[in-house]
């Protein structure tokens, strides 16, 4: 018997390496539990058959185009879109012994941060079904949470890595910027998506990013890493500085349990031999959502462009001339979401507003990468929380965009400077998952994976769902 | 920075090829302003000295050697079309902008 919410990627590999079970019935365990607990949970868009081999399975955010696979990205546009290729990280995956499970669900076009956006019906906590997962990547995050997969790949532009790992209680790493192809993933905003691993531990995490981590040819702002991925094995921090941002972690939005969960995680820094200090980022988090909200959706205005119904997704049957065409597709194919942020975007990047908005943000832009250059002259990872809150209600933010857009308030001032970030689970705040945000240089995943790992094993956290266990 | 206009909305709409409803025009024209509203605070900084970024890593100019490599088949590429003729996307006919 597989017990898939406990299997560790790793503890699983070495089952079927050590022929104790067979890639078909490991598979078929993932399966069983999909069957069991999706129908309630809504993990998944797409469900896959066994096609054999001994890897093991791992699941997909929608937003990553898979060959002859359905792939949506949440939204009605595309449904029916079969890809003819496989994205980049696939195929890693596939050359690796990888079999895709199934696709998972996300906000539409990767917005939001609850999966309340995706057209198909949002996913639901495993910790709390009357609860959001967090998003974008919902699905991934939900479903490595229940058990419904051992590993999964998310996409992060602001948080949706990130912030889902830290509402479901498990690892998330949102890479350096250009570590990780994109060829092949749906484009939310180029200058800031990023595909990275979900996983319930950081060695889990380590792995999965090393599988598809590295330049590729077919995508020109990938980069080869500067040096190898290390599986974390050590227990302590001795010699590494600890930096504790003011402004994450004073902010007025952060409820009380988290800041509580993330201040032992600090003290526990500490007694593990880190040099802890204080430190301040005096713009980052006041001026990072504004420069987000306008980056991400300019960005957004322009590669969304192509759905535009003739060579490929939905097309409206409602007649009419070419131009016609195109507006109606648009309208009855995006959801809300993508057209407040298509507006916004086209808006900010129109004659006589460009310089206020979206030049302006590009310079903030520029203010807060100097800003984290700034401390880690004198840190090597910097320490928050992930989300300020732990996972809240469904339908609690769904009615002010607002609201709902300052649930990445934390995560993306590091995303705007290109930063990897790594989610671990820190404790539990009203019976809920409290993530821990660990950001770092560029180019420091491997630094990050050894803080989390001597924290993960410090914190003994359980993983699985309290009322799954 | 002042409110957005219906008439400006529009224009927007139709830069963007969005076929606004008219109760989508009312609820997307409060929810911009509050947004661009808050977006706005970008311009509380004097930012004249400071550069803009538009990438966070610097690279430039990436080189490929100019190699014919396989593509799609034409019959890839149409798979998706929601309409072809032969081996081309069909489309409805023009329309003024």
């Amino acid at each position: 018997m597989i017990d898939t919410l406990r299997l560790t990627a790793e503890e699983g590999a070495r089952l079927v390496r050590e022929k104790e079970v067979s890639g078909a019935e490991l598979y078929a365990a993932y399966r069983a539990a999909i069957d069991e607990r999706d129908p309630e949970l809504h993990c998944f868009l797409h469900v896959c058959e066994d096609e054999g081999g001994e890897g093991l399975p791992i699941a997909i955010k929608d937003v990553i185009g898979t060959k002859g696979i359905p792939t949506t990205a949440g939204s009605k546009i595309l449904e029916g879109y079969v890809p003819v290729y496989d994205a980049t990280v696939i195929e890693r995956c596939k050359a690796h012994g990888l079999r895709v499970l199934g696709k998972t669900n996300t906000d539409e076009f990767a917005m939001g941060s609850s999966t309340e956006n995706s057209a198909y019906g949002p996913t639901k906590n495993p910790w709390d079904p009357t609860r959001v997962p967090g998003g974008s990547g919902g699905g991934s995050a939900a479903a490595v949470s229940a058990g419904l997969a051992p590993w999964a790949l998310g996409s992060d532009t602001g948080g949706s890595i990130k912030q889902p790992s830290a509402l479901c209680g498990n690892v998330g790493l949102r890479p350096t910027y250009g570590t990780v192809s994109r060829y092949g993933a749906v484009a939310f905003a180029s200058s800031l998506d990023q595909i990275g691993p979900v996983a319930r531990n950081v060695r889990d995490c380590a792995y999965l990013y090393s599988i598809i981590a590295g330049r590729d040819a077919c995508d020109s702002t990938t980069v080869e890493l500067p040096a190898p991925v290390s599986l974390p094995e050590g227990d302590d921090l001795k010699g590494l500085r600890i930096g504790v941002p003011r402004e994450f972690n004073d902010h007025e939005a952060i409820e009380p349990g988290v800041r509580d969960a993330v201040q032992r995680a600090i003290e526990l820094c500490r007694e593990l031999g880190a040099e802890v200090g204080e430190c301040s980022l005096p713009h980052s988090v006041e001026y990072g959502m504004p420069c987000y909200y306008l980056i991400a959706p300019a960005e957004a205005s322009s590669n969304l462009a192509r759905y535009d119904g003739v060579r490929f997704g939905y097309r409206s049957p409602n007649g009419g001339d070419r131009l016609e065409m195109y507006e109606r597709t648009r309208d009855e194919g995006f959801g809300e979401e993508p057209k407040r942020r298509i507006m916004v975007g086209t808006y900010a990047l129109s004659a006589g507003y460009y310089d206020a908005y979206y030049g302006q943000a590009q310079k903030v832009r520029t203010v807060l990468a100097r800003e984290h250059a700034d401390a880690f002259e004198h840190f090597d990872a910097l320490v928050s929380p992930t989300s300020p809150t732990v996972a809240f209600k469904l339908g609690a933010r769904t009615e002010n965009p607002l609201a709902m857009y300052l649930s990445d308030l934390l995560t993306i001032p590091s995303c705007m400077a290109g930063l990897p970030g790594l989610n671990v689970p820190c404790g539990l705040s009203e019976g809920l998952p409290v993530g821990l945000q660990l950001i770092g240089p560029q180019f420091s995943e491997n630094v990050l994976f050894r803080v989390g790992y001597a924290l993960e094993t410090a914190f003994g956290f359980d993983p699985v769902p309290t009322r799954l266990r | 920075m002042s409110n957005i206009s219906r008439e400006q909305l529009l224009h927007v709409a139709r830069l963007a090829r969005l076929e606004l409803r008219d109760e989508e025009i009312e609820r997307l024209g409060a929810q911009l302003n509050d947004i661009l509203a808050a977006v706005s605070k970008v311009s509380e900084l004097d930012l004249s000295d400071v550069p803009p970024t538009s990438h966070p890593l610097d690279v430039v100019n990436v080189w490929g050697a100019d190699e014919p490599r396989p593509c799609l088949s034409p019959e890839e590429a149409l798979a998706n079309a929601p309409e072809r003729e032969g081996d081309f996307f069909k489309v409805p006919p023009g329309g003024s902008s």
